[in-house]
This record gives C-alpha cells, sequence and structure tokens, in this order.
C-alpha cells in the first residue's frame, strides 16, 4: 500500500518540478537541473525538499528569472561602475554573466565551494568565463581571507552562498563581515541576499549593523528575500539616485530589472532599526545559524 | 564527541566547510584515540589505582583547556603557512586535538582494569563499559549539535566539558582516599 502511495506521489511530484535533465552527485549534495517547458532550473536536493539555486529561461536567457537577482542590482545605485566584482556562491553563474554583459571591462571572480556546481553552471547555463571573468573552487570564508593578506580589493562584493538550508554559519558571523570589510575598496558595495523570513534575520540585521554601521536593506513588501547593501561609506544624494535611476533604466530593461520600482524598495536602517537593541550578534563562538532557522 | 562536533565549527573561519575538514577531524580523533587505548591498556598494567585513573581524568580536562585558549593563534599560524586548506586542517586538527583525545582514549582500557575483578566477567564488564561510553557520545554529540550551541558560545561550551573531567578525576581521587584511610582504620 505505502508503496504505490509512493509511487503515485513521485510520479505527482515529477509533474509539478517538470523534467529531469540532468543529475550530479557531488560531496557536498545532489545536483538536479530540470526544465519545465522554457524554465530551466538547478536545484539541490535534499530528502526534505528541492530548493532551486538559479533559473534561466531558455529562449530568453537574458530575463533574470528571481526576484532577489533582480534586487540585488541595487547596488549600482549605490557604487558606480565595479572594476572589480567578487562573487561568493556561484549558482548558475547568472549574476556573473549579467554583470559581465553590463561591464565588460570589469574583473569578476566567482567563488564556489562545489565543483559539480561550477560544472553544472559551465555545461547547462551558459556560464561565461573569459580572461575578465574568472572562478575557483574554494570556500569563501578562506578565499576572502587569503585576498586579504594578498590585500587585494573589491567594489561590489556579493553574498550569495547557500546550502540546502541557508546560508552556511562560518559566512554569517561578525569575524566574517569584518574580513569581508577588509578586502572592500573605498566607495564599494557589498550585496548580501538573505532570506527576509527567517528567524536569523533580527541576529543578522544586528551582526552587519556591528561591524558595518546602517546599511539598506532592499525588498519588496511580504517577500521572502531582502538584499542588505552594507559598507557603503557615502550614501548619494537624491538628485545622484535619481540620475543614475535614468541612466541605468534603460540598460537594465533586458534583464527584466525595474531599476525604478526596485529603488523604492530601498531603506535605510538609519533611525529605522526594526530589529530589538539586545540581539545577540553571531560570531564564530556563537552562531547556530542553521538551527535557528528552522 | 562533542568536542569532536565543535571541532568542525572551530576550524570552519580558518579553514571552511569543505568535506576535508570533516576528514580531517575524524582521522585526528580515530588516530588519537587509538594511540590512547593502547597507552591506557599498557598503564593500567602497572599499579592500577583510582587515583591514577581520576589523575586520567584531570590531564585530560587539562589538555582540553588550551582548545579554548590557543586556537586562535595556532590557526592563524597555520593558515598562514599552509596553502591547501586540506593539509591546514589536518595540521590544525592534529595540534589542537591530538594530545587532548589520546589522553580521553586511556580512559576506557583503564576502565576495565579496574571493573573487572572476575575472569568469567570480563567481557561482560568489557560489554557495559562499550555501551555506557558510546551512548555518552551518541547523548553527547545530539544535546551538543541540538541545544549547546543555540545557547552558549564555544568556548563555553568545551570549557564546561573541561571542568565536568576534572571534578570526575578529583572525585575518584577523592573517593580512593577516603576508602584508603578506612582501610587503615580497619587494619
Amino acid at each position: 500500500m505505502l508503496k504505490y502511495l509512493l509511487l503515485a506521489l513521485s510520479v505527482f511530484s515529477a509533474v509539478a518540478t517538470g523534467e529531469v535533465i540532468h543529475e550530479e552527485r557531488s560531496l557536498y549534495r545532489n545536483i538536479i537541473v530540470d526544465e519545465t517547458r522554457d524554465l530551466r532550473c538547478l536545484k539541490f536536493n535534499t530528502k526534505s525538499s528541492q530548493t532551486s539555486q538559479s533559473c534561466m529561461y531558455k529562449n530568453d536567457p537574458d530575463k533574470l528569472v528571481f526576484n532577489y537577482t533582480k534586487l540585488t542590482f541595487a547596488s549600482l545605485l549605490v557604487t558606480q561602475n565595479p572594476k572589480n566584482v567578487l562573487v561568493i556562491g556561484l549558482g548558475g553563474g547568472t549574476l556573473s554573466n549579467v554583470i559581465h554583459e553590463l561591464y565588460p571591462a570589469a574583473k569578476i571572480h566567482n567563488v564556489e565551494i562545489d565543483p559539480a556546481v561550477l560544472k553544472v553552471a559551465r555545461d547547462y547555463f551558459n556560464f561565461i568565463e573569459t580572461d575578465n571573468v574568472t572562478s575557483s573552487v574554494q570556500d569563501g570564508r578562506i578565499f576572502i581571507k587569503r585576498a586579504a593578506i594578498k590585500k587585494q580589493k573589491y567594489d561590489w562584493i556579493i553574498l550569495d552562498a547557500f546550502n540546502g538550508d541557508y546560508i552556511p554559519e562560518h559566512l554569517l558571523t561578525k569575524e566574517f563581515f569584518e574580513e569581508v570589510q577588509s578586502v572592500l575598496a573605498d566607495g564599494g558595495v557589498i550585496a548580501a541576499n538573505t532570506f527576509s523570513s527567517s528567524k536569523l534575520y533580527e541576529h543578522e540585521s544586528a551582526t552587519y549593523h556591528s561591524v558595518f554601521g546602517d546599511f539598506i536593506n532592499v525588498s519588496r513588501p511580504n517577500r521572502s528575500n531582502r538584499i542588505i547593501l552594507a559598507g557603503i561609506k557615502t550614501m548619494p544624494t537624491q538628485a545622484q539616485l535619481n540620475e543614475r535611476i535614468s541612466a541605468l533604466g534603460p540598460r537594465l530593461k533586458k534583464y527584466d530589472v525595474d531599476i525604478k520600482a526596485i529603488s523604492t524598495y530601498m531603506q535605510s536602517t538609519k533611525n529605522n532599526q526594526d530589529w530589538p537593541a539586545n540581539t545577540k550578534i553571531l560570531t564564530d563562538q556563537y552562531s547556530p545559524a542553521n538551527l535557528l532557522n528552522f | 564527541m562533542g568536542i569532536e562536533l565543535l571541532g568542525g565549527r572551530i576550524l570552519a573561519p580558518y579553514f571552511g566547510s569543505s568535506v576535508h575538514i570533516w576528514g580531517s577531524i575524524i582521522t585526528v580523533f580515530m588516530l588519537s584515540l587509538s594511540f590512547g587505548y593502547l597507552l591506557g591498556g599498557k598503564l593500567s598494567t602497572k599499579n592500577a589505582s583510582l587515583t591514577k585513573y581520576g589523575l586520567i581524568f584531570l590531564v585530560a580536562s587539562i589538555m582540553v583547556v588550551p582548545i579554548t585558549l590557543f586556537s586562535q593563534p595556532i590557526m592563524e599560524f597555520i593558515f598562514t603557512h599552509i596553502e591547501d586548506s586540506r593539509y591546514g586542517s589536518l595540521l590544525a586538527s592534529t595540534a589542537l586535538f591530538f594530545i587532548p583525545t589520546i589522553i580521553l582514549g586511556m580512559i576506557s582500557p583503564y576502565s576495565v582494569r579496574l571493573l573487572v575483578t572476575d575472569n568469567e566477567k570480563s567481557g561482560q564488564v568489557a560489554g557495559i563499559l562499550y555501551f555506557v561510553s558510546t551512548l555518552g557520545s551518541a547523548l553527547g554529540t545530539i544535546i551538543t549539535s541540538f541545544y549547546f550551541v543555540l545557547a552558549f558560545d564555544v568556548n563555553t561550551i568545551i570549557s564546561a566539558f573541561a571542568s565536568t573531567l576534572g571534578l570526575l578525576g578529583v572525585l575518584a581521587i577523592v573517593i580512593n582516599s577516603l576508602a584508603g584511610n578506612k582501610e587503615l582504620a580497619h587494619a
């Protein structure tokens, strides 16, 4: 009986998630590439759930699928013409591709812990690699620690490392953010992809605030993603913002990024802290990140 | 096991959370436990007593303390000198966990020596000991990973483990000396 029930369920879920076109067993998890009509997605397969890490429209690969990917481009309103971009957590390589198209002269380095993810990005998501766009298979924290020793600087640092559950614990601590800060160039910005629905929300905010001071939350009301823009030295004036919005608007349109709308989702934490003052900060010593998140 | 579990947390800031981190930690723990068993067995053949047993606990408790005090500078040093995080993490977990785990490994065979009074029952005693120590490991793992890390700093948890070991050691020594005094009184 149970067998039939499971069979029925698996048939049902196969219909719901589309057709699996590739499976990759990595050291960390199973990676699935599946397709539902035009939409191709990279998923991490855990027993309890499948979480989409990256998606693209096959017939319109420029168009961004995820809300959070679009929100990430709010970074370009607070920093201009990035020259050295660091992306921690590759996924399908979508962010890297778009940034490369926007700024062909910019150096982009992608850091991904899982060699299988890199392989899938190359084989199924048209991940572009050139002299300017490079990638390394490494833990993000180690990469940044080594970069700090070599005194490298980046003017746009995107933190987008996720395992099946959430952001790995050691990439969500005060010490880590201090290391990130040390490789941030003057006038640069850090964009971190986080979940607004997580129980860690307040801890995350307090931890970011403890290292970077006031930061900008970019999130749409009632949506589950928020992008944190941190490390900004001087906030742009409203006039500058308007100027940048009208300059970027047409360039970002083909990616389905409405930068004008996104600019209205930006809110500084200055005079607007939405976490209790006594919230415990996450550190290397205290980071029950993945536990709190359930 | 509690310490082994926290090992992953301690190494992550310097060596990441790649698979080889756990490879390093588990290798070092297995290696040092095996040496510990050998040493503990050897030691138990020489005038085994509850006092010496207590001393093993005390020494273990003292050897755990450097993990809380010096792990940062030790890992910093290894990180800057070894580029490959596989060997870095192997060396770091050796530096931090090798000696305390050897001493912890000595406890099991020594316990067998103290508890076996009848050759016929030696298998049963060993069985009970394996039962207790492995069950303890299981509990230590789950309580540490499910609850302790939610409430405490890593260093606090390790200090608590060290204190518990130390207290057990002192307890064994005190009990032994009390028993010794009684024997004298009876004589």
